[in-house]
């Protein structure tokens, strides 16, 4: 049947007509299409590979910042703590200069009661000389007129004046 | 209600299955049809199934559209002839021919033309030159038939659809695709990605995708366009081999002049034991697969697309064929289920459109892919 053979006219006309589609879709129309999908598909690819490594840096930074803190905060409590150790260092340091200062003002007054006393020795001493000396004066005084009234009243005198001698 | 039609339908159909196997459809049993009508309606015009069949579903010189009043309603198409024996060019419409009673012959330029009925034993449906002492001569023809029309429908709706859809994205690779371009892209990729990357290597799908994209959608456009049943559509372009031989020319010419050197080494000096190629046996056996697998391409695709349109061109014949037997009453009944058929027999269609597309182009694909292997480095 001249079903099953090919028809020289239509096969010329398909050849033409299928050729030419052929070349304009292959010239101007696939390779677009396929171009623009994939220069599409490398742009997502790129933007998300951007976007996992923003988000990586990101994360560095979140580390960072972290650390940054963590660095903080051990800086505060050494500071705290140094602090702490210059409060009770300061406050020792007070105690003992304090405690130096009491010395040197109980030293000075021992230094000046000494004195005193010293001074008060010497008054004594004074009086004393002075007493002997009205004493002197006065045995002068009667030596002149009576001899073994004179021996007496030293030894009186002196008698009188044992206590204060002594002391 | 629906149930009960459901059944009377489906027995009506086996009864009809049961009645007429397609007998009106087989040459020699059109005669049983005409001596069937003949007792009862002597006047009645026979039907001539496979005319009604062949003539719908063939190539033609019109594009017949409808009928009104008896006067056909049809597109004519030029005719184009080459005499032979040294006989010129002849160009006229197809409705001089076309037209022509029983017996009338057409003149154009001292050459007379008609064409012979779709019974006719001798050149049925094609153009033929009436020679002087009475002989038919057929003449160099390359007509613009019904299927060329056809053939320019697809390819002008083919560049029409997808080179906008490029321009835009050459103008602006990177913009939001609209919907149009969506689809676009969606259908170039359902090709690209289901049959031709998995079956050529990465390297070379630049090279031959463009082939694959057109034939795919070459033959997925033709394919449905057959299935409008009216103008400009409805020829049935891939179910005629003139189409389907020249697009297995294009995959061999694909496959043969793009093999590489390890494609023809397989072919020429396979790797078997000496005796079976020292004498030719494997190389011809070989050589002779590369013209195989192409015409297996082209008988399938052929086949399957003609086989559909004869089985919905059956289903319609078969409403006469009842009606001849059986009286106008039953070919009433016979349309009611033909309808139904057909509409089964169309969606099925759509369905063989997209699969027969997809088989070519995948098999195309292989065998383009197998002449692009390179050989397995051990």
């Amino acid at each position: 049947m001249d079903l099953f053979l090919p028809e020289s006219g239509l096969v010329i006309w398909m050849l033409i007509a299928f050729v030419i589609v052929l070349l304009i879709l292959a010239k101007a129309g696939w390779p677009m299409i396929m171009g623009a999908v994939e220069k599409r598909n490398s742009h997502i690819a790129d933007s998300l590979l951007a976007a996992e490594e923003a988000n990586n840096a990101l994360a560095g930074i979140e580390q960072k910042r972290q650390e940054t803190m963590a660095a903080a905060q051990a800086e505060q409590i050494k500071i705290m703590k140094e602090s702490q150790d210059l409060k009770t260092q300061l406050i020792e340091e007070a105690k003992t200069q304090a405690r130096q200062e009491a010395e040197k003002i109980v030293a000075e007054a021992r230094l000046k009661i000494e004195k005193e006393q010293a001074e008060a020795m010497a008054n004594i001493k004074n009086e004393v000389i002075a007493l002997s000396v009205d004493i002197a004066e006065k045995l002068l005084q009667r030596e002149l007129s009576d001899k073994p009234s004179q021996d007496a009243y030293i030894e009186q005198l002196l008698k009188n004046n044992q206590p204060r001698i002594e002391a | 209600m629906n149930h009960v039609f459901r059944h009377i339908a489906l027995l009506l159909v086996a009864a009809a299955m049961l009645l007429t196997p397609l007998r009106g459809l087989a040459q020699d049993s059109i005669p049983v049809a005409e001596e069937a009508q003949k007792p009862t309606e002597e006047k009645a015009e026979k039907f001539d199934a496979k005319s009604f069949i062949f003539g719908h579903t063939g190539d033609s010189y019109c594009f017949h559209i409808t009928e009104i009043k008896g006067e056909p309603v049809c597109v004519w198409l030029p005719v184009i002839v080459k005499c032979k024996d040294g006989g010129g060019w002849h160009c006229f419409s197809s409705k001089h021919v076309c037209e022509l009673k029983e017996g009338e012959t057409f003149t154009h330029n001292g050459a007379n033309f008609y064409i012979p009925p779709i019974s006719a034993e001798k050149y049925p449906g094609k153009l033929v030159e009436v020679k002087a002492d009475g002989s038919l001569s057929r003449p160099f023809d390359i007509s613009f038939t019904k299927n060329a029309f056809g053939i320019f429908v697809t390819c002008i709706f083919l560049v029409a659809f997808f080179l906008p859809a490029a321009r835009k994205y050459k103008k602006d690779p990177m913009a939001k695709p609209t919907k149009y371009q969506g689809l676009v892209e969606w259908l170039t990729y359902m090709v690209l990605d289901g049959i031709v990357r998995p079956n050529i290597r990465e390297a070379k799908v630049k090279k031959f995708a463009p082939y694959l994209l057109t034939v795919f959608f070459f033959i997925f456009f033709a394919n449905l366009f057959g299935l409008i049943p009216f103008f400009p559509f409805g020829a049935n372009v891939t179910g005629n081999l003139s189409i389907t031989v020249v697009l297995a020319l294009m995959t061999y010419f694909f496959v043969n002049l793009f093999g590489n050197r390890h494609y023809w080494k397989d072919i020429l000096w396979p790797d078997v034991p000496v005796f079976l190629k020292a004498f030719p046996l494997m190389p011809i056996i070989e050589l002779i697969s590369t013209i195989t697998k192409p015409f297996a391409l082209m008988v399938r695709l052929f086949a399957n697309i003609l086989a559909g349109h004869i089985v919905i061109m059956v289903l319609m014949a078969l409403i006469f064929i009842i009606g001849g037997m059986y009286g106008a009453g039953m070919g009433g009944v016979m349309s009611v289920v033909s309808i139904f058929m057909t509409i089964f027999m169309t969606a099925l269609e759509l369905l063989v459109a997209y699969i027969q597309a997809y088989v070519f182009t995948m098999l195309s694909s292989i065998f383009i892919g197998m002449a692009q292997e390179e050989p397995k480095h051990e």
